[in-house]
Protein backbone atom coordinates (compact mmCIF):
# COMPACT_ATOMS: atom_id res chain seq x y z
CA UNK A 1 0.00 0.00 0.00
CA UNK A 2 1.31 3.37 -0.99
CA UNK A 3 1.41 6.01 1.72
CA UNK A 4 -1.07 8.80 1.24
CA UNK A 5 1.63 11.43 1.21
CA UNK A 6 3.21 9.80 -1.84
CA UNK A 7 0.12 9.80 -3.97
CA UNK A 8 -0.78 13.38 -3.27
CA UNK A 9 -2.63 15.40 -5.88
CA UNK A 10 -3.39 18.36 -3.61
CA UNK A 11 -3.33 21.62 -5.51
CA UNK A 12 -3.52 19.78 -8.83
CA UNK A 13 -6.29 20.67 -11.26
CA UNK A 14 -7.91 17.65 -12.88
CA UNK A 15 -10.56 17.75 -15.58
CA UNK A 16 -12.49 14.51 -16.17
CA UNK A 17 -14.65 14.08 -19.27
CA UNK A 18 -17.29 11.48 -19.95
CA UNK A 19 -19.29 11.06 -16.74
CA UNK A 20 -22.81 9.88 -17.63
CA UNK A 21 -24.00 8.20 -14.44
CA UNK A 22 -22.81 6.40 -11.30
CA UNK A 23 -21.61 3.40 -13.32
CA UNK A 24 -19.32 5.49 -15.53
CA UNK A 25 -15.63 4.61 -15.36
CA UNK A 26 -15.06 8.37 -15.55
CA UNK A 27 -16.92 8.72 -12.26
CA UNK A 28 -14.67 6.09 -10.66
CA UNK A 29 -11.67 8.11 -11.85
CA UNK A 30 -13.06 11.47 -10.70
CA UNK A 31 -13.70 10.08 -7.21
CA UNK A 32 -10.19 8.66 -6.86
CA UNK A 33 -8.56 11.88 -8.11
CA UNK A 34 -10.70 13.83 -5.66
CA UNK A 35 -9.74 11.51 -2.84
CA UNK A 36 -6.08 12.06 -3.69
CA UNK A 37 -6.69 15.77 -3.19
CA UNK A 38 -7.10 17.12 -6.74
CA UNK A 39 -9.47 19.92 -7.67
CA UNK A 40 -12.01 18.47 -10.08
CA UNK A 41 -13.73 19.78 -13.19
CA UNK A 42 -16.21 17.74 -15.20
CA UNK A 43 -18.35 18.00 -18.30
CA UNK A 44 -21.70 16.57 -19.21
CA UNK A 45 -23.06 15.77 -22.66
CA UNK A 46 -25.76 18.32 -23.51
CA UNK A 47 -28.97 16.82 -24.93
CA UNK A 48 -32.50 18.03 -25.60
CA UNK A 49 -33.92 16.46 -22.45
CA UNK A 50 -31.18 17.85 -20.24
CA UNK A 51 -30.78 14.28 -19.05
CA UNK A 52 -27.06 14.25 -18.42
CA UNK A 53 -26.92 17.80 -17.07
CA UNK A 54 -29.28 16.97 -14.22
CA UNK A 55 -27.89 13.50 -13.50
CA UNK A 56 -24.24 14.51 -13.61
CA UNK A 57 -24.79 17.60 -11.45
CA UNK A 58 -26.56 15.52 -8.79
CA UNK A 59 -23.97 12.75 -8.94
CA UNK A 60 -20.87 14.94 -8.61
CA UNK A 61 -22.26 17.14 -5.85
CA UNK A 62 -20.44 15.26 -3.03
CA UNK A 63 -17.04 15.96 -4.59
CA UNK A 64 -17.95 19.63 -5.22
CA UNK A 65 -16.32 20.18 -8.63
CA UNK A 66 -14.94 23.65 -9.41
CA UNK A 67 -16.20 23.41 -12.98
CA UNK A 68 -19.25 21.71 -14.53
CA UNK A 69 -19.72 22.57 -18.21
CA UNK A 70 -21.47 21.08 -21.24
CA UNK A 71 -19.27 19.57 -23.93
CA UNK A 72 -19.91 17.60 -27.07
CA UNK A 73 -16.71 16.62 -28.89
CA UNK A 74 -18.39 17.05 -32.28
CA UNK A 75 -18.71 20.76 -31.55
CA UNK A 76 -15.48 22.81 -31.75
CA UNK A 77 -17.10 25.83 -30.10
CA UNK A 78 -18.20 23.85 -27.04
CA UNK A 79 -14.74 22.30 -26.72
CA UNK A 80 -13.18 25.76 -26.78
CA UNK A 81 -15.74 27.04 -24.26
CA UNK A 82 -14.82 24.18 -21.97
CA UNK A 83 -11.16 25.14 -22.07
CA UNK A 84 -12.03 28.82 -21.55
CA UNK A 85 -13.87 27.78 -18.39
CA UNK A 86 -10.79 25.81 -17.28
CA UNK A 87 -8.47 28.77 -18.01
CA UNK A 88 -10.75 31.23 -16.20
CA UNK A 89 -11.21 29.09 -13.12
CA UNK A 90 -7.79 27.54 -12.70
CA UNK A 91 -5.33 29.31 -15.01
CA UNK A 92 -3.42 26.07 -15.37
CA UNK A 93 -4.35 22.45 -15.92
CA UNK A 94 -2.41 19.46 -14.56
CA UNK A 95 -4.52 16.41 -15.36
CA UNK A 96 -6.90 15.74 -18.24
CA UNK A 97 -8.90 12.52 -18.45
CA UNK A 98 -10.55 11.47 -21.71
CA UNK A 99 -13.31 8.86 -21.19
CA UNK A 100 -15.59 9.02 -24.17
CA UNK A 101 -16.31 7.01 -27.26
CA UNK A 102 -19.12 6.32 -29.68
CA UNK A 103 -20.17 3.73 -32.20
CA UNK A 104 -23.65 3.12 -33.47
CA UNK A 105 -25.02 0.08 -31.61
CA UNK A 106 -25.85 -1.77 -34.82
CA UNK A 107 -22.12 -1.95 -35.64
CA UNK A 108 -21.24 -3.48 -32.26
CA UNK A 109 -22.50 -6.93 -33.12
CA UNK A 110 -22.58 -9.32 -36.05
CA UNK A 111 -20.50 -8.79 -39.18
CA UNK A 112 -17.86 -6.08 -39.06
CA UNK A 113 -17.74 -5.47 -42.81
CA UNK A 114 -21.25 -3.96 -42.91
CA UNK A 115 -20.05 -0.70 -41.37
CA UNK A 116 -20.71 2.21 -43.77
CA UNK A 117 -18.46 5.24 -44.36
CA UNK A 118 -20.42 7.74 -42.24
CA UNK A 119 -20.73 5.48 -39.18
CA UNK A 120 -17.01 4.67 -39.42
CA UNK A 121 -16.03 8.35 -39.60
CA UNK A 122 -18.33 9.39 -36.79
CA UNK A 123 -17.02 6.70 -34.47
CA UNK A 124 -13.37 7.54 -35.16
CA UNK A 125 -14.06 11.27 -34.85
CA UNK A 126 -15.73 11.02 -31.44
CA UNK A 127 -13.63 8.21 -29.98
CA UNK A 128 -10.14 8.97 -31.31
CA UNK A 129 -9.87 12.39 -32.94
CA UNK A 130 -11.35 14.03 -29.82
CA UNK A 131 -8.22 13.16 -27.82
CA UNK A 132 -6.01 14.98 -30.33
CA UNK A 133 -8.26 18.04 -30.24
CA UNK A 134 -8.35 18.06 -26.44
CA UNK A 135 -4.56 17.64 -26.24
CA UNK A 136 -4.12 20.64 -28.55
CA UNK A 137 -6.34 22.72 -26.27
CA UNK A 138 -4.72 21.41 -23.07
CA UNK A 139 -1.13 21.96 -24.20
CA UNK A 140 -0.95 25.74 -23.52
CA UNK A 141 -2.65 25.29 -20.12
CA UNK A 142 -0.28 22.55 -18.94
CA UNK A 143 2.44 25.07 -18.23
CA UNK A 144 4.13 23.03 -15.52
CA UNK A 145 3.80 19.76 -17.36
CA UNK A 146 0.83 17.48 -17.03
CA UNK A 147 -0.77 14.10 -17.42
CA UNK A 148 -3.30 13.19 -20.09
CA UNK A 149 -5.08 9.88 -19.61
CA UNK A 150 -7.48 8.05 -21.90
CA UNK A 151 -9.45 4.81 -21.68
CA UNK A 152 -9.05 1.93 -24.06
CA UNK A 153 -9.94 -1.74 -24.32
CA UNK A 154 -8.08 -4.82 -25.53
CA UNK A 155 -10.54 -4.97 -28.44
CA UNK A 156 -8.37 -2.25 -29.99
CA UNK A 157 -5.40 -4.63 -30.15
CA UNK A 158 -6.93 -8.08 -30.59
CA UNK A 159 -10.24 -9.20 -32.03
CA UNK A 160 -12.97 -9.42 -29.41
CA UNK A 161 -16.35 -10.77 -30.57
CA UNK A 162 -18.85 -7.96 -31.31
CA UNK A 163 -16.46 -5.13 -30.46
CA UNK A 164 -16.09 -4.51 -34.21
CA UNK A 165 -16.10 -0.79 -35.08
CA UNK A 166 -15.12 0.26 -31.57
CA UNK A 167 -12.01 -1.89 -31.86
CA UNK A 168 -10.85 0.16 -34.85
CA UNK A 169 -11.56 3.38 -32.93
CA UNK A 170 -9.61 2.17 -29.87
CA UNK A 171 -6.73 1.12 -32.08
CA UNK A 172 -6.55 4.66 -33.49
CA UNK A 173 -6.90 6.07 -29.97
CA UNK A 174 -3.95 4.02 -28.69
CA UNK A 175 -1.76 5.24 -31.55
CA UNK A 176 -2.84 8.81 -30.76
CA UNK A 177 -1.48 8.24 -27.26
CA UNK A 178 1.95 7.37 -28.67
CA UNK A 179 2.19 10.23 -31.16
CA UNK A 180 0.92 12.75 -28.62
CA UNK A 181 3.35 11.43 -25.98
CA UNK A 182 6.25 11.86 -28.41
CA UNK A 183 5.30 15.46 -29.12
CA UNK A 184 4.18 16.65 -25.70
CA UNK A 185 7.01 15.04 -23.75
CA UNK A 186 9.14 18.07 -24.57
CA UNK A 187 6.79 20.07 -22.34
CA UNK A 188 6.79 17.34 -19.67
CA UNK A 189 3.23 16.44 -20.55
CA UNK A 190 2.75 12.68 -20.28
CA UNK A 191 0.09 10.85 -22.27
CA UNK A 192 -1.02 7.35 -21.30
CA UNK A 193 -3.97 5.05 -21.71
CA UNK A 194 -5.65 2.58 -19.40
CA UNK A 195 -6.93 -0.58 -21.06
CA UNK A 196 -9.62 -1.66 -18.62
CA UNK A 197 -11.30 -5.03 -18.28
CA UNK A 198 -14.98 -5.09 -19.26
CA UNK A 199 -17.22 -3.10 -16.90
CA UNK A 200 -20.98 -2.70 -17.27
CA UNK A 201 -21.65 0.96 -18.05
CA UNK A 202 -24.19 2.92 -20.06
CA UNK A 203 -21.71 2.96 -22.94
CA UNK A 204 -20.62 -0.68 -22.75
CA UNK A 205 -24.27 -1.80 -22.71
CA UNK A 206 -24.26 -1.01 -26.43
CA UNK A 207 -21.64 -3.70 -27.07
CA UNK A 208 -23.34 -6.94 -28.05
CA UNK A 209 -22.43 -9.66 -25.57
CA UNK A 210 -20.91 -7.37 -22.93
CA UNK A 211 -22.34 -9.64 -20.24
CA UNK A 212 -20.61 -12.65 -21.75
CA UNK A 213 -17.35 -10.70 -21.88
CA UNK A 214 -17.67 -9.91 -18.17
CA UNK A 215 -18.63 -13.52 -17.28
CA UNK A 216 -15.72 -14.84 -19.36
CA UNK A 217 -13.33 -12.96 -17.03
CA UNK A 218 -14.44 -15.14 -14.09
CA UNK A 219 -12.76 -18.11 -15.76
CA UNK A 220 -10.22 -16.64 -18.13
CA UNK A 221 -8.56 -13.77 -16.24
CA UNK A 222 -5.71 -14.64 -13.86
CA UNK A 223 -7.56 -12.91 -11.01
CA UNK A 224 -10.76 -14.84 -11.98
CA UNK A 225 -12.86 -11.69 -12.17
CA UNK A 226 -13.18 -8.44 -14.01
CA UNK A 227 -12.18 -5.08 -12.53
CA UNK A 228 -14.07 -2.27 -10.83
CA UNK A 229 -14.30 1.38 -11.77
CA UNK A 230 -12.42 2.14 -8.51
CA UNK A 231 -9.49 -0.01 -9.64
CA UNK A 232 -9.37 1.88 -12.93
CA UNK A 233 -9.63 5.10 -10.91
CA UNK A 234 -6.68 4.11 -8.73
CA UNK A 235 -4.49 3.49 -11.76
CA UNK A 236 -5.63 6.83 -13.19
CA UNK A 237 -4.59 8.50 -9.91
CA UNK A 238 -1.18 6.83 -10.23
CA UNK A 239 -0.80 7.96 -13.85
CA UNK A 240 -1.89 11.47 -12.83
CA UNK A 241 0.65 11.65 -10.02
CA UNK A 242 4.41 12.06 -9.86
CA UNK A 243 4.70 8.39 -8.92
CA UNK A 244 4.46 7.69 -12.66
CA UNK A 245 6.75 10.55 -13.73
CA UNK A 246 8.85 8.25 -15.89
CA UNK A 247 5.94 6.72 -17.78
CA UNK A 248 4.56 8.11 -21.03
CA UNK A 249 3.10 6.78 -24.24
CA UNK A 250 2.00 3.57 -22.53
CA UNK A 251 -1.20 1.60 -22.44
CA UNK A 252 -1.52 0.13 -18.94
CA UNK A 253 -3.73 -2.96 -18.65
CA UNK A 254 -6.07 -2.83 -15.66
CA UNK A 255 -7.82 -6.03 -16.60
CA UNK A 256 -7.21 -8.59 -13.86
CA UNK A 257 -4.40 -9.94 -16.04
CA UNK A 258 -6.55 -11.00 -18.99
CA UNK A 259 -4.13 -9.53 -21.55
CA UNK A 260 -1.42 -12.15 -20.92
CA UNK A 261 -3.66 -15.11 -21.68
CA UNK A 262 -3.53 -16.98 -24.99
CA UNK A 263 -6.80 -18.72 -24.30
CA UNK B 1 -48.76 -9.53 -9.44
CA UNK B 2 -46.39 -9.42 -6.49
CA UNK B 3 -47.23 -6.11 -4.74
CA UNK B 4 -43.86 -5.86 -3.02
CA UNK B 5 -41.96 -6.18 -6.31
CA UNK B 6 -44.38 -3.78 -8.01
CA UNK B 7 -43.70 -1.11 -5.38
CA UNK B 8 -39.95 -1.52 -5.71
CA UNK B 9 -40.14 -1.37 -9.51
CA UNK B 10 -42.40 1.67 -9.23
CA UNK B 11 -39.94 3.59 -7.08
CA UNK B 12 -37.07 2.80 -9.47
CA UNK B 13 -39.15 3.86 -12.48
CA UNK B 14 -40.12 7.10 -10.72
CA UNK B 15 -36.48 7.86 -9.99
CA UNK B 16 -35.04 6.83 -13.36
CA UNK B 17 -37.69 8.30 -15.63
CA UNK B 18 -38.60 11.23 -13.38
CA UNK B 19 -42.33 10.59 -13.59
CA UNK B 20 -45.07 10.87 -10.95
CA UNK B 21 -45.77 7.73 -8.91
CA UNK B 22 -49.43 7.64 -9.98
CA UNK B 23 -48.37 7.43 -13.66
CA UNK B 24 -46.61 4.14 -12.94
CA UNK B 25 -49.43 1.62 -13.35
CA UNK B 26 -48.97 -2.01 -14.42
CA UNK B 27 -50.40 -1.11 -17.87
CA UNK B 28 -48.15 1.92 -18.37
CA UNK B 29 -45.90 1.64 -21.43
CA UNK B 30 -42.32 2.75 -20.78
CA UNK B 31 -41.98 4.38 -24.20
CA UNK B 32 -45.49 5.68 -24.84
CA UNK B 33 -46.76 6.62 -21.37
CA UNK B 34 -43.60 7.27 -19.39
CA UNK B 35 -41.48 8.88 -22.11
CA UNK B 36 -38.54 6.46 -21.95
CA UNK B 37 -36.07 6.61 -24.84
CA UNK B 38 -33.42 4.01 -25.60
CA UNK B 39 -30.86 5.41 -23.14
CA UNK B 40 -33.50 5.59 -20.39
CA UNK B 41 -34.30 1.96 -21.09
CA UNK B 42 -30.68 0.87 -20.70
CA UNK B 43 -30.37 2.78 -17.41
CA UNK B 44 -33.67 1.39 -16.17
CA UNK B 45 -32.64 -2.19 -16.96
CA UNK B 46 -29.33 -1.70 -15.15
CA UNK B 47 -31.08 -0.21 -12.11
CA UNK B 48 -33.58 -3.10 -11.96
CA UNK B 49 -30.81 -5.67 -12.32
CA UNK B 50 -28.91 -4.06 -9.46
CA UNK B 51 -31.96 -3.79 -7.18
CA UNK B 52 -33.13 -7.37 -7.70
CA UNK B 53 -29.72 -8.94 -8.27
CA UNK B 54 -30.74 -10.66 -11.49
CA UNK B 55 -30.08 -10.48 -15.19
CA UNK B 56 -32.42 -9.09 -17.79
CA UNK B 57 -30.92 -10.19 -21.13
CA UNK B 58 -31.33 -7.86 -24.12
CA UNK B 59 -33.78 -10.23 -25.79
CA UNK B 60 -35.98 -10.24 -22.68
CA UNK B 61 -35.64 -6.48 -22.22
CA UNK B 62 -36.94 -5.92 -25.76
CA UNK B 63 -40.16 -7.75 -24.85
CA UNK B 64 -40.67 -5.81 -21.62
CA UNK B 65 -42.59 -2.75 -22.80
CA UNK B 66 -44.83 -2.15 -19.79
CA UNK B 67 -44.31 -1.82 -16.05
CA UNK B 68 -46.43 -4.94 -15.50
CA UNK B 69 -44.24 -7.03 -17.81
CA UNK B 70 -41.14 -5.88 -15.93
CA UNK B 71 -42.71 -6.95 -12.62
CA UNK B 72 -43.70 -10.31 -14.13
CA UNK B 73 -40.22 -10.92 -15.51
CA UNK B 74 -38.60 -10.07 -12.19
CA UNK B 75 -41.12 -12.14 -10.16
CA UNK B 76 -40.61 -15.25 -12.24
CA UNK B 77 -36.84 -14.96 -12.30
CA UNK B 78 -36.56 -14.39 -8.57
CA UNK B 79 -38.76 -17.44 -7.95
CA UNK B 80 -36.85 -19.71 -10.28
CA UNK B 81 -33.50 -18.80 -8.77
CA UNK B 82 -34.76 -18.97 -5.16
Amino acid sequence: MIGKQMLDLSGKNAFVTGIANKNSIAWGIAQQLHQAGANIGVNYLPDEKGRFEKKVKELVEPIAPDIIVPCNVQDDALMEEMFKAIANKWGKLDIFVHCLAFADKQYLEGDFSIVPRDAFSKSLEISAYSLVHFARLAKPLMKEGGSIITLSYIGGVKVMPSYNLMGIAKSALEMNVRYLAAELGEQNIRVNGISAGPIRTLASSAVGGIRDMIKHMDNAAPLRRTVTQEEVGNTAAFLASNLSSGITGQIIYVDAGFEIMGM
Amino acid sequence: MNPEIFEKVKSIVVEQLEVEADQVTPEASFANDLGADSLDTVELVMALEEEFDLEIPDEAAEQIDTVGKAVEHISSNIETTA
